[in-house]
């Protein structure tokens, strides 16, 4: 007897349709070379990387990225891809400094152009977005770098499926791409807004305007943050009628 | 090796339960999962074991709460290259669910699957031999729901997203079928000690 049925969710949980990995190129190690820094806010920079023989990722997914000491000690981190996929042989990643981070604490203090680290990917085909579909995108802190590859992929390419971003900042100081939103996004400020902007955390009077304008066929949602705001975005989407089944969470922290 | 310049590391002692290319988390626990957390209570939550066994059977949150209590205390390593040392899981033996259902001598592997949806593709012998628990306590309370509460499967041995959150059934197979995240480029074992993290490692 040889058991072939294929798995049906017991329950109303189900899980979003699967986009395809090269998993050859997630194996290999490429070295990157670092081509420049360019500063985001007081705490993150732009870290942009040539890796010539980069086979392209899709907006969202991540890499792992390891740096090596003289001894032979590794350190290895997963990390969003900020960049659109754009066949130029480079990747950008934007790095928050972590306080006593060993990877992050070297990017922020020691790297400089012309170094060298190590990469292997892109990883994961799950938070990912190809550009096929409504995506309203939501994200806190250092959470809006993949998301930011989704709106720079949809810009770079002119799709015109509909595409929303709302994300949070502790203050405008701290959002990460000020300059490059347009009229696809809403910010939240947590701590301070400038003058006349409400300050506090992501409520349902952000979201419900988004779902009210979601076209048919509704959004595919993308999450990004802490887990602390993952759980939080996550409720809210849920209660203002996002299918649970259609939105991804890539949670750090 | 490719040495990255002024690169020294974190100041650090040789720790021999630090399979390769991990990092000790300490007191943190981070949260990895793709999903919304579920709202699952202990009267929703059940258990069922299918598949290749002579009596399939589904266990409520009272039948396995009545089974006898088996504890994992040790370490746990994430794919995403953190490790926790001297965790402490609380629940049931894995051995005395399949004891119950009896797997077909033929059988040889298992997917475990979640209420939410997830699944995790297992080799049988990875979930039997004392290696495997269904847990509802961490650290003597119960297990949160963000770490998979009510209840969840740990396989501390593997890749914790082996661990299936939010257990809903193993179904026990005579081959290997790929979970979700195999299916979405990560490697069928996941073996720490081997860093068997993505497809073809």
């Amino acid at each position: 007897m040889t058991e072939t049925t294929t798995f049906v969710p017991p329950s109303r949980f189900a899980v979003p349709g699967r986009i395809a990995v090269d998993t050859q190129t997630a194996t290999t190690w490429q070295t990157a070379t670092l081509t420049e820094i360019r500063r985001e806010t007081p705490n993150a920079a732009t870290f942009r990387f040539a890796v010539p023989a980069w086979a392209g990722h899709l907006p969202g997914q991540h890499l792992m990225l390891r740096l090596t000491a003289g001894d032979g000690y590794v350190a290895q981190r997963h990390y969003s891809i900020a960049s659109s996929p754009d066949d130029s042989g480079h990747i950008e990643l934007t790095l928050d400094h972590v306080d006593g981070g060993e990877v992050s604490g070297w990017f922020h203090t020691v790297a400089r152009p012309g170094d060298s680290v190590e990469v292997r990917g892109p990883l994961s085909g799950f938070f990912a977005w190809p550009g096929d579909r409504a995506a309203l995108l939501v994200g806190a802190g250092s959470g809006v770098v993949p998301l930011m590859s989704m709106l720079r992929h949809h810009r770079a390419r002119s799709l015109d499926v509909p595409l929303r971003l709302l994300v949070s900042a502790r203050s405008p100081e701290e959002l990460i791409y000020a300059r490059e939103y347009g009229a696809e996004t809403t910010t939240v400020f947590t701590r301070a807004a400038p003058d006349g902007v409400p300050v506090g955390r992501m409520t349902a009077a952000h979201v419900e305007p988004l779902m009210a304008e979601a076209p048919p066929g509704g959004w595919e949602a993308y999450i990004c943050g802490s887990n602390a705001f993952a759980e939080h975005a996550s409720r809210l989407l849920v209660t203002a009628g996002q299918p649970v089944d259609r939105i991804r969470i890539e949670r750090f922290g | 090796m490719n040495v990255t310049r002024g690169f020294t590391g974190r100041p650090r002692v040789h720790n021999a339960g630090l399979p390769p290319g991990q990092y000790d988390a300490g007191d943190d626990w981070p949260v990895l999962s793709a999903e919304v957390t579920p709202d699952l209570t202990p009267a929703d939550w059940n258990l069922r074991i299918d598949g290749l066994v002579a009596e399939p059977r589904t266990w409520d949150w009272e039948q396995a709460h009545a089974l006898p209590a088996s504890a994992y205390e040790g370490d746990i390593h994430c794919v995403t290259s953190w490790s926790k040392f001297g965790v402490r899981f609380g629940g049931v033996s894995l051995d005395t669910f399949l004891d119950a259902v009896r797997p077909d001598p033929s059988a040889t592997h298992a997917v475990a699957y979640a209420h939410t949806g997830y699944s995790a593709n297992l080799p049988l012998a990875d979930l039997t031999g004392g290696r495997a628990w269904i847990v509802w306590d961490y650290d003597g309370l119960p297990l949160p729901a963000e770490h998979g509460g009510p209840a969840r499967l740990i396989v501390p041995h593997l890749y914790f997203w082996k661990s299936t959150k939010w257990i809903a059934g193993i179904r026990v197979l005579d081959h290997d079928e790929p979970g979700f995240w195999e299916r979405n480029g990560y490697h069928a074992r996941g073996n720490p000690w081997e860093e068997q993290r993505y497809s073809g490692d």
